[in-house]
């Protein structure tokens, strides 16, 4: 059985301009265990399909679909039933780490405060938890370090704090946004050492732009463009063979790849190309693609792609 | 949070205008807490009245015969209570107002709307009109000033949570299953308290001269008598002017009122300084 399985999702918000189509008609699986990434450009809906998870879209925001995690459907939940599963059930692991952490308390009080919400401990019992937290995010003399603010902290013990966070109330699935987002490469290599270590027990999905992080971490990987999945498959089975010719695009943009960008933009979720999403930036785009939307078929066993060259 | 203290007090005693402003306050404090024991005679006891400025009374007797001196110094303690006692009471009205209004968008456009209303009404007339219908005493007094000093902090007060509510670490406590209260108590309050203190500096400014004026002009509690309640004696004396009397009757109590107004005002643009970087480099004296 799946820990988090996600039905038809649809994520609409209204504004001003129109109706921002984030996320459309998305179905994607958790296995217990398992990690999953979820790989995409800026802007293709990655954070609000994390968000959506967490129901913390504002109120304004059309959720269809069903969002089922161990055999219960979130949408479907009262606030407070969901308020408990948040941080004690599922918990997410912010981007930018800087702005997370509330300036005018103690990293250790407010790593305490998410164990005291859900643990029957007392502030002492909490604090030392939460120091221990801290110690197994490998941070150095914790004791020390938890009666500091986050400002005397680097950007990279931000980041382990964060991680420390999410992990104090042992949730069985954690969702990271872009956890390695704006640190430097060697201290990337480091938090997502961390991530790989601290996750094993656990189910995660894992939302980046860096492929690297994914192929490092991620059991399977799902590619996200314009609030549609067009792939998923094995780690290892899309970083030698992608198929889709967007991944293919995303893959050879890397610097170590050659450093071909994709033609084009990315579109407006809000004013989406009829067909498939990608054709006005695809190579292989023929008359069908622009008028026909291509659905996501598997193709071999575990092995799903969108698009018209396969099928 | 003892540490935080130190740091805090650090940086402050790096502004001259605020350590005058603080030392003043503090002469003031200490000499109504300590007034019987400072004070050279009892403020009730009658001796001689209009008695001029001599050893035994250092600022004379007034008309009725009680020491000026010692008069002075107990209405040190009833003008810092009163005012004390009000900004506090309006800080806490303000601070709690502006939280919820600015937190919880279904009752901002209500209390807005009131805070409005009491912004607009011209304050010192109405809280004339409002102390002539009530008996004069210490509390009522306290309570018009709370009435009417509460709307401007909350409106500061909740334009700050309106950007504070949106600021990730927030969302944060959110994602941990922080319930509202808990977020707006633990995360959202401590980061308006400064805000709040530099609010019931200024508050406190406005109230003593307010009480200053009620009591001048006969409104104040005849039985607690404040700076103010000493001008309006001295003032209905016939001859103040024309002697020399109000040397020593009505320039006491005036200077006193003014240097607690001078304080207030330096340790509010001391701690405003602090509280908001931007005005740093901007240095008076």
């Amino acid at each position: 059985m799946s820990i988090l399985k996600l039905t038809h999702l649809k994520v609409h918000f209204p504004t001003q301009d129109g109706v921002v189509k984030a996320v459309n008609t998305v179905d994607l699986e958790i296995a217990h265990g398992e990690r999953l990434g979820l790989i995409g450009e800026t802007g293709c809906g990655k954070t609000v399909l994390g968000m959506s998870v967490m129901r913390l879209l504002q109120l304004a925001t059309k959720v269809e679909g069903k969002i089922v995690y161990k055999g219960r459907d979130i949408l479907r939940l009262s606030e407070e039933e969901m308020r408990k599963i948040r941080g004690k059930e599922i918990a997410m692991i912010l981007q930018n780490p800087t702005t997370s952490l509330n300036p005018v308390l103690k990293v250790g009080d407010q790593i305490a405060e998410a164990i005291q919400l859900h643990q029957g401990l007392n502030k002492r019992e909490a604090r030392e938890k939460a120091v221990e937290m801290l110690e197994s995010v490998k941070i150095s003399s914790p004791e020390k370090r938890a009666s500091e603010y986050p400002h005397e902290f680097s950007g990279g013990m931000k980041e382990r704090a964060m991680i420390a966070m999410a992990l104090a109330c042992n949730p069985s699935l954690i969702i990271a946004d872009e956890p390695t987002k704006g640190l430097d490469v060697t201290i990337k290599m480091q938090i997502i050492k961390l991530m790989k270590e601290v996750t094993k027990q656990k189910s995660m999905l894992f939302i980046t732009h860096d492929l690297g992080a994914a192929a490092e971490i991620c059991d399977n990987i799902a590619v996200m463009y314009a609030g549609e999945l067009v792939e998923y498959a094995k780690t290892t089975d899309i970083f030698k063979n992608p198929m889709h010719p967007y991944t293919r695009g995303f893959l050879n943009s890397l610097p170590g790849m050659g450093l071909k960008p994709i033609r084009g933009m990315s579109p407006s979720l809000i004013d989406l190309p009829t067909g498939c999403r990608f054709y006005p930036r695809c190579d292989h785009a023929s008359a069908k693609c622009k008028i026909e939307h291509p659905e996501m078929v598997e193709i071999k066993n575990g092995y799903s792609v969108r698009c018209f060259l396969y099928t | 949070m003892t540490e935080d203290l130190i740091v805090f007090l650090k940086k402050y005693k790096t502004s001259r205008i605020g350590l005058i402003g603080l030392g003043i306050l503090i002469f003031f404090v200490i000499t109504a807490v300590f007034a019987p024991y400072i004070a050279p005679y009892d403020p009730d006891q009658r001796y001689k009245s209009t008695e001029h400025p001599n050893s035994a009374h250092l600022l004379g007797t007034n008309q009725v015969g009680q020491d000026i001196l010692s008069e002075l110094i107990y209405g040190t303690r009833v003008s810092l209570f009163i005012t004390l006692f009000a900004s506090i009471v309006s800080a806490f009205i303000g601070t709690s107002l502006g939280l919820i209004a600015g937190y919880f968008k279904r009752f901002d456009f209500f209390l807005m709307r009131i805070v409005d209303l009491f912004l607009t009404i011209p304050r010192l007339p109405l809280i004339i009109i409002i102390a002539a219908f009530m008996r004069p005493s210490v509390w009522n007094l306290i309570f018009v000033f709370a009435l009417f000093e509460w709307s401007i902090t909350a409106r500061i007060i909740r334009s700050e949570v309106l950007t504070l509510k949106n600021r990730p670490y927030v969302d944060a406590a959110r994602m941990f299953g922080a319930r509202d209260f808990h977020i707006l108590g633990r995360h959202i309050l401590p980061n308006v308290v400064p805000l709040v203190v530099v609010q019931l500096v200024l508050v406190s400014r406005y109230i003593i001269l307010a009480e200053s004026g009620l009591s001048f002009i006969g409104l104040g509690d005849p039985t607690a008598k404040s700076w103010g309640m000493m001008l309006h004696d001295a003032f209905e004396y016939p001859t103040i002017f024309i002697s020399d009397i109000w040397m020593w009757w009505m320039l006491p109590a005036g200077l006193c009122i003014v240097f607690t107004i001078l304080s207030l005002t330096f340790i509010g643009y001391a701690l405003e300084e602090l509280v908001n970087p931007r005005l740093r480099r901007m240095t008076i004296l």
